[in-house]
């Protein structure tokens, strides 16, 4: 047997270990990249597995660990994304310096996803359950067609906003930013890797830190027992409107970090299926578990690419993929296999299988 | 082991109730009068006047079903009374929240057991302590030195609270893991961490042993003269009930059918009737 730690040391532990995958991750990567070992397809990847990360986290702590189901997390990285591009384009002559326009093209981008949290939020957080995720799903196609008619352009008088083409009505010199259904392009690519790889590690601090606090313990107590959290004086609608807006803060820079990585982004990308997507990411990384969300967006993303070989049938692929990792994971059997085979693994396996026989 | 605890002499109050002696002078940390509920056609609760002096150890007791789960459930909140008024300090709580109650000062515990079972029983107290440390998220988020201090106050709290039941040791054990009675111990502790004036036990005695009981007898009392607050208990037990309860409350099918000391209460003819049966079980 292993010397039992304390949980106090072995958190620590935890979360150093989740930091160093993703520095480690980092510098592997930038090193091939330098050295052209990797493909240009895997290359143009680099930026969306940053964002992907940041949004399967962000996601992780409401579906995990404020354990409300959210099917519209999708929806705050479009808000993220678009008015970061604004803010880019907007900001071209106060700014020049590109790295800061970035920094506050991400800051913009958070800021008016938190918004679009705190007011959806209101109305979300009353309910509980499959009603909240139905509502939720409501809102991110709501926030997709909302910005699928948004005409947005920027001259020297500021931004303006309109509902089509005709109604923008720019001085000389102006220049439409985001047009309807064609979406935001005539922009420059502003992101790179390492400012994702350092909003990945802010956004890591962010929630683990945040875990690990007053705050977080009480979004926790919530998620086990909502009646006795409420009996010993924590407010639900606070503190699950906190988990929601700071999910929905780093959803934000997530999706503009992802939008400034392309010359050009349209609102159908953020639809239901990219919702999905990075629930998918959240469930195989195991839900409340931080690392799981990082390794599993990472690996998803990437996953397609490598199957180009098998073009044709490579979502059928992924689909098994997907299938076999979920049985794999939740199989008490399975678990208990690997539990003798492989004891360090498996032992944190069928740890986890009980603890779910138990909940 | 039938060892005799101190009781306080009750005297009666304006309310038409009784309170102990040493409480006379102070305003009763409750107050119900005419408090009732209905679900749909059922009425749960009705009429009922309950007054509880600062200090008291008050017992509520009755037959299954006969509503005094409703009862705590009203006097916490989790569901709005549809008649009455309950004083709290003499501040009327009408329209608060289970929260908002229990920052004026009522905690309580669970019939069954609710402990946050995935967190460890350090963290369950920490919970409690919720309202008593402060510091706001942010500097949780950034580890400002306000994290730093706040969190050593809160452990050094929680581990003083635990001690009440020398449950140091299993301060980083699963809550979920300990065994039942230390469960139950563990739910007491959470609800006295939120630093209240008036603490319901329901059933705190449910699955121990007479040894176990015994302690449990000697440890209310001992919350009680620590932390000067008045509990109010339901249970089964009459041995517990009947040793330390001051007050005691006799519920049948939501109405008050006896109210008084623990001799009255056993003598009186409704109560043996209604709860007691033939006279053969109890006392």
């Amino acid at each position: 047997m292993m010397k039992q730690l304390s949980p106090a040391r072995k958190r620590l532990l935890d979360n150093a270990l989740t930091y160093g995958i993703v520095i480690v991750a980092y510098l592997v990567l930038q090193l091939m990249s330098n050295a052209e070992l990797l493909s240009s397809t895997l290359e143009g990847q680099l930026i969306p597995i940053c964002a992907y990360v940041i949004m399967a986290v962000s996601l992780n702590l409401v579906v995990g660990i404020s354990g409300e189901l959210s099917l519209g997390h999708a929806g705050f990285m479009s808000v993220g994304a678009f008015s970061g591009v604004v803010a880019t384009v907007a900001l071209q002559q106060v700014i020049p310096m590109d790295s800061l326009r970035l920094v506050a093209a991400l800051a913009v981008g958070a800021v008016m996803a938190g918004f679009a949290g705190f007011i959806i939020g209101i109305p979300v957080l009353r309910l509980r359950g499959d009603y909240l995720a139905i509502v939720t799903l409501a809102f991110g196609e709501i926030i997709k067609n909302v910005i699928n008619c948004l005409y947005i352009g920027v001259d020297e008088n500021g931004i303006h906003f309109a509902t089509s083409q005709a109604a923008l009505v720019l001085a000389e010199g102006g220049k439409a930013v985001v047009k309807g259904p064609m979406g935001a392009s005539g922009y420059s690519k502003l992101s790179s890797f390492t400012a994702g790889f350092i909003l990945v590690l802010i956004t890591l601090a962010i929630v683990l830190n945040l875990v690990h606090s007053r705050a977080g313990r009480a979004i926790l107590a919530l998620r086990d027992n909502r009646i006795a959290a409420e009996s010993v004086g924590i407010s639900a609608t606070k503190y699950k409107m906190m988990a929601f807006v700071t999910s929905a803060v780093l959803a934000g820079a997530a999706g503009a970090l992802y939008a400034l990585s392309f010359g050009s982004i349209a609102a159908k990308k953020f639809d239901f299926n990219a919702s999905i997507l990075v629930l998918v990411f959240v469930v195989l990384g195991g839900l409340g578990n931080i690392r799981g969300s990082v390794i599993a967006a990472a690996l998803l993303v990437v996953l397609p690419e490598l199957l180009r070989e098998f073009y044709d049938y490579r979502m059928l692929v992924y689909a098994i993929i997907l299938i076999l990792v979920m049985l794999l994971t939740n199989s008490i059997g399975i678990r208990q296999f690997l539990a003798q085979r492989f004891s360090r693994v498996g032992r944190i396996l069928s740890k986890r299988a009980m603890k779910g026989v138990e909940n | 082991m039938a060892k005799e605890f101190q009781k306080g002499k009750m005297v009666p109050v304006p309310s038409h109730s009784i309170v102990p002696e040493r409480d006379v002078d102070q305003m009763p940390v409750l107050e119900c009068s005419h408090l009732g509920i209905d679900f749909g056609g059922l009425t749960a609760v009705n009429e009922l006047n309950l007054t509880i002096g600062r200090t008291e150890i008050a017992g509520l007791i009755g037959p299954n079903g006969a509503g005094k789960t409703t009862v705590f459930n009203l006097l916490t909140k989790v569901y709005q009374p549809t008649r009455g008024t309950i004083l709290l300090n003499g501040k009327d709580t009408h329209g608060m929240s289970t929260t908002q109650v229990n920052r004026a000062g009522i905690a309580r515990t669970f019939q069954n057991i609710r402990l946050f079972t995935n967190l460890t029983v350090e963290d369950n107290v920490r919970i409690g302590l919720h309202n008593q440390v402060r510091y706001p998220m942010w500097d949780g988020v950034f580890r400002l030195p306000q994290f730093w201090k706040q969190e050593k106050v809160a452990h050094e709290k929680a581990m003083e609270l635990l001690s009440i039941f020398h449950m140091e040791d299993l301060a980083q054990h699963q809550a979920g893991s300990l065994p039942y009675g230390a469960q139950r111990r563990l739910e007491i502790v959470r609800a006295l961490a939120t630093n209240p004036r008036l603490l319901l036990l329901d059933e705190p005695a449910a699955g121990m042993n007479p040894s176990e009981t015994h302690d449990l007898m000697e440890n209310i009392i001992k919350i009680r003269d620590t932390f000067h607050i008045a509990i109010m208990l339901i249970e089964h037990d009459m041995n517990l009930v009947m040793g330390i309860c001051e007050g005691i409350c006799v519920l049948n099918f939501g109405e008050v059918i006896a109210k008084g000391t623990s001799e009255e209460i056993q003598r009186n003819p409704k109560v043996i009737e209604a709860y007691l049966g033939s006279g053969k079980k109890g006392g």
